[in-house]
């Protein structure tokens, strides 16, 4: 018997009022597997991602972790499957009220009822994976740069270790430099754990560094997918043009003057 | 024509798509407020920030508006020779309207302002889903712990309140108007019923947690970013300053109408 996807989404539809986001999106991760789905702003990259965490409830489709259905599940279950997520956040989205190292336990303590000594010590274990001291774990969110909050972010999303990590747009708003630290945090991270990632970026260089196979998403669909290294030779106009950058193609922006 | 009747339901349906909202998320945040786990040192951060904060605002409030109602009710009174009911005015005043009122009034612009900013500004920055994948339900950890710190911490705020508003009478009626000290504190609970006092109390429960769940909900529902938060705590203010002046309104009649 062959293991069930990680995750798997099939024809999954979601739209807001008039406004269709994703028209019939299916898409597969497998186990220790490092997905990344490419594609422009407003094309349903992250809705994708808060329909799988029960942030969003799609209209139509099924989205199944683990081989269990996650639609129409009771909040009780729901939490359950949770647990077994982590997820970095495009702006980090730190709790500005609480100092960085109870960010970092937060899952721990309020999540799994973790003491709050042993989840301190595990914070500062989880920080030192992300290349930053334990002085860091007293300041406050807001006192860090901003390639030092996507660190936190991510001993966040890795504190409570969990089997499947969502990172969205990793590396936006960081200079090039900070942002192959991330990309090569997110990589060791990853095969610590031996999780499965799902990840969102419309950063080319980003996508190539972590990922195994890549999607790319365009108007609510995937429409073109494969193993990262045939991204150059897909022969997908779509693909093409945005792996170049190019303002002529199939993909029109809505440009209004 | 058909415009006109277009605009009308347009509005109606949105009166109760909002009321449906609010009856849900109040459902919902009650059913939290009761159910266990309880976030103690939330709870106590938040009685903290609504009891302890407050204070000075709620204090200087009801202390001018005591020293303002023996004045006013000395020279009105005098007009038929009723100045021997200044103290009587003063605390009826205090204990049933002025202190519940004044002291949610001014709890409503700085903790219902406040709540819905920060909890606003932690739905645009997305904080609110990382509670959800941190396995921590946003109505318990966010808005429960609000509730009851409101629902607690106002009478509390009021009962103070009354005593300095009373005391504040006391001030000008003695040392201004030449009451004489013994007579004015005989007065002041000659008339005064449990009934009185314990009306004022019950309307500051209710404005606290009015306040709290007004800030709750428009911060939670806020969207667009810094806009949308600067949206929803006027609304909060507003919305939670008309709902403390309607139910002030059926609160009395609850306790005094006959």
């Amino acid at each position: 018997m062959t293991e069930a996807p990680k995750i798997e989404l099939r024809d999954v539809h979601k739209a807001f009022g008039p406004k269709v986001v994703l028209d019939g999106l299916s898409l597969t991760v497998g186990k220790g597997e490092s997905v990344v789905v490419i594609g422009g702003s407003g094309t349903g990259k992250s809705v994708m991602l808060k329909c799988v965490l029960g942030l969003l409830v799609p209209e139509k489709g099924s989205i199944k972790v683990d081989g269990q259905e996650v639609l129409g599940m009771d909040p009780a279950e729901r939490e359950e499957v949770l647990r077994k997520f982590g997820m970095l956040f495009q702006g980090s989205a730190l709790f500005d009220s609480l100092p960085v190292w109870e960010n970092v336990a937060f899952g721990l303590i309020q999540g799994r009822r973790m003491e709050r000594t042993k989840a301190r010590d595990k914070a500062i274990e989880k920080l030192a994976q992300v290349g930053l001291g334990p002085e860091v774990g007293e300041l406050s969110p807001a006192e860090l740069s901003g390639g030092m909050q996507k660190r936190v972010a991510l001993a966040r999303a890795i504190a409570a270790e969990p089997e499947i990590i969502f990172f969205d747009e990793p590396t936006t708003g960081l200079d090039p430099i900070m942002a192959d630290v991330i990309n090569n945090l997110i990589i060791k991270c990853v095969r610590e754990l031996g999780a499965s990632a799902l990840s969102i970026t419309h950063d080319m260089a980003s996508a190539r560094k972590i990922a195994d196979r890549i999607a790319m998403i365009y108007k609510g669909k995937i429409v073109w997918q494969g193993p990262t290294k045939t991204i150059d030779q897909s022969g997908n106009p779509y693909v093409d043009q945005f792996i170049h950058g190019r303002a002529e193609g199939p993909i029109k922006m809505e440009v209004k003057v | 024509m058909l415009d006109f009747l277009a605009t009308i339901g347009r509005v109606i349906i949105a009166f109760l798509v909002t009321t449906g909202r609010l009856s849900l998320f109040t459902a919902q945040a009650v059913g939290h407020c009761v159910r266990p786990p309880f976030f103690f040192r939330l709870i106590l951060r938040q009685m903290v920030e609504i009891g302890y904060y407050s204070l000075p605002v709620v204090g200087l409030t009801t202390i001018f508006s005591g020293m303002v109602l023996a004045l006013q009710s000395y020279t009105g009174f005098a007009r038929f020779s009723a100045e021997g009911a200044v103290a009587t005015v003063v605390v009826l005043s205090m204990t049933r309207e002025l202190g519940p009122v004044l002291a949610g009034l001014m709890v409503a612009g700085r903790i219902g302002a406040a709540m819905a900013a920060e909890i606003g500004t932690m739905r645009v920055t997305e904080q609110i889903d990382a509670l959800t994948t941190l396995s921590t339900n946003p109505m318990k950890y966010l808005v429960a712990p609000r509730l009851i710190a409101g629902l607690t911490m106002l009478p509390i705020l009021v009962l103070v309140g009354d005593i300095i508003g009373i005391f504040g009478g006391y001030l000008i009626s003695v040392y201004k108007l030449g009451f004489n000290a013994a007579t004015y504190i005989t007065k002041t609970f000659e008339y005064l019923e449990t009934i009185d006092v314990v009306s004022g109390l019950v309307k500051a429960a209710v404005f606290g947690f009015l306040v709290t769940l007004m800030g709750c909900y428009h911060g939670y529902h806020s969207k667009g970013g810094a806009q949308g938060v600067g949206a929803a705590t006027t609304n909060a203010v507003v919305s939670a300053s008309i709902l403390i002046l309607v139910f002030n309104y059926f609160i009395t009649e609850l306790f005094f109408s006959r």
